[in-house]
């Protein structure tokens, strides 16, 4: 079943120099219960994707649906089921673990009581037990990062976006990242849609994987199948395979599979 | 849920306020140096007919209050923009209205505060006017520092650095304090000064708290101040909703 679908769903800005269309058109579907890697060079479109399909940024072509919400018709029902981690996440650095989880759960309605619980909830789940009371500024690196997901899990959405959730991130704190993505899909169903950089992550963490470039959709399938398909055998890293694709590498785009 | 929003959205940004105390009581500094300063100049001067120099002074220290501290709210808006705080509010499901009257609500507390204390210090060194007057002339900062923190926050979701923003709120401010007569009367004015000055709506508030400061309240000056800063305010919250609703910031 679908939790995310998009048609051509495009973005222009008008700058100085005429409109640039930093999105054409993406068609996409994204399962529910599914770890989508949403992958593309810079500037492909990956994060005004993003933030069109959480409603921050009007699209000004095509169409999306997020959990049965029509981004257009509905985007107070889209942000009730999704929720979003931003590359640079998203708290006051002035402003306590603990006041910071609370009003997020104000934000979204819950009682002074329901958002105190659900805040100590979350802390445990993500291991912030201890850091309740410090400020948001003095956690590290990979602290930063479970307290802004702990915030986008306030709600308990259905899907959860999260754009390069491990940048700048050490690699323990990256294993704890994706264990964690993980047993937020075995244990409640969450939808997780990721951008990354890094290849390694995509193929390690998502069932399936769709590439942009220059704004549109370029190739999408599981990992295996476009490591066999573009990168030439089921072998090929995935790294090769993304260059073939985006063609900014040395294997030709269009290279036959090895085994025919 | 727009009154519980905001309220809880006044709240966050009222604690943000009252962690930096010493921001708070700076943002008086100002105003208060030309009280000191300034204020002793004009006391043999004749610059009305009624009352004395301190009932023409201050509320234009009053104004100024809000006309510079209400301007620059903006920097922190450009501020958590940068630490991603403006959009992680924004997709909850908060109400956009709640997230800038919440702020503006906050700014316009803290200013009528800042006013408090000026005019205590005003009263020191001098002062003296009717209690209505003075309680009409904080209506008045409250309104006006609604208006401009508005704008101000809708500008600061437009534009995307300090450097931009601080250079902007300087262009408009200046010119806006010279000609709206804040330190000096503008009946001083020659004609043509005079004439341009009334261009500027802030003059319009700055008569009307003159006119509270003396005790006269059913004055035309007092009815254009108010129909001038309501007007200003609903326009301005308009258009900085319309900004909060839409801002691809």
């Amino acid at each position: 079943m679908a939790i995310i679908s998009a048609a051509g769903l495009a973005r222009s800005f008008q700058t100085k120099h005429g409109p640039v269309e930093a999105v054409r058109g993406i068609d996409l579907t994204v399962r529910a219960g599914e770890i989508l890697g949403f992958l593309g060079p810079n500037g492909a479109g990956k994060t005004t994707t993003l933030r069109m399909l959480t409603t921050l940024l009007e699209p000004t072509g095509g169409a999306a649906t997020v959990a049965g919400h029509d981004l257009a018709t509905d985007p107070a029902g889209v942000r009730r089921a999704c929720g979003y981690v931003a590359q640079s996440g998203g708290v006051d650095p002035t402003v306590t673990v603990r006041e910071e989880l609370v009003t997020q759960g104000r934000l979204y309605r819950l009682t002074k009581t329901q958002a105190t619980e659900r805040a100590e909830e979350l802390t445990h789940d993500l291991d912030l037990s201890d850091l309740l009371d410090r400020k948001c500024g003095a956690l590290s690196g990979g602290q930063r990062r479970r307290l802004d997901i702990a915030m986008a899990l306030t709600h308990r959405p259905k899907v959860l976006f999260l754009d390069e959730p491990t940048t700048g991130l050490d690699p323990g704190s990256r294993a704890d990242l994706w264990d964690l993505v993980r047993r937020l899909r075995d244990e409640y169903g969450t939808t997780v849609f990721l951008t990354t950089h890094y290849l390694d992550e995509a193929d390690a963490l998502s069932d399936r994987l769709v590439v942009v470039d220059k704004g549109v959709v370029v190739a999408e399938g599981t990992p295996s199948a476009l490591k066999l398909r573009y990168g030439g055998s089921i072998d090929a890293t995935l790294q090769d395979t993304f260059l073939a694709i985006t063609g900014r590498g040395p294997a030709p785009a269009d290279s036959t599979p090895v085994a025919v | 849920m727009l009154l519980h929003d905001t309220v809880l959205v006044f709240g966050r940004y009222l604690r943000q306020t009252l962690r930096s105390r010493f921001a708070m009581l700076f943002g008086v500094l100002m105003p208060l140096l030309y009280l000191l300063f300034f204020g002793p100049l004009l006391t043999d001067l004749p610059l009305s007919s009624q009352g004395s120099s301190w009932q023409v002074l201050v509320p234009g220290l009053l104004l100024q209050l809000g006309l510079f501290g209400a301007s620059f709210a903006g920097f922190a808006v450009i501020i958590e923009k940068g630490q991603g705080v403006v959009e992680r509010m924004r997709v909850t499901p908060v109400s956009r209205l709640a997230l800038l009257l919440g702020r503006v609500l906050r700014d316009a507390a803290v200013f009528v505060f800042q006013a408090v204390l000026l005019v205590l210090a005003a009263v020191v060194m001098g002062l003296r006017a009717p209690l209505l007057g003075v309680l009409i002339g904080f209506a008045f900062v409250a309104l006006l520092t609604v208006s401009l923190a508005s704008l101000s926050y809708a500008l600061a979701m437009k534009v995307s650095t300090p450097q931009v923003f601080g250079p902007t709120i300087n262009a408009v401010a200046m010119p806006a304090m010279l000609l709206s007569g804040l330190m000096l009367p503008m009946t001083l004015a020659p004609g043509w000064l005079d004439v341009l000055s009334r261009l500027m709506p802030f003059r319009y508030l700055v008569d009307a708290v003159r006119d509270a400061y003396v005790g006269e309240y059913a004055t035309a000056s007092m009815l254009y101040g108010v129909l001038v800063a309501l007007g200003l305010a609903a326009l301005a919250v308009t258009v900085g909703t319309r900004v909060f609703r839409t801002a691809g910031a």
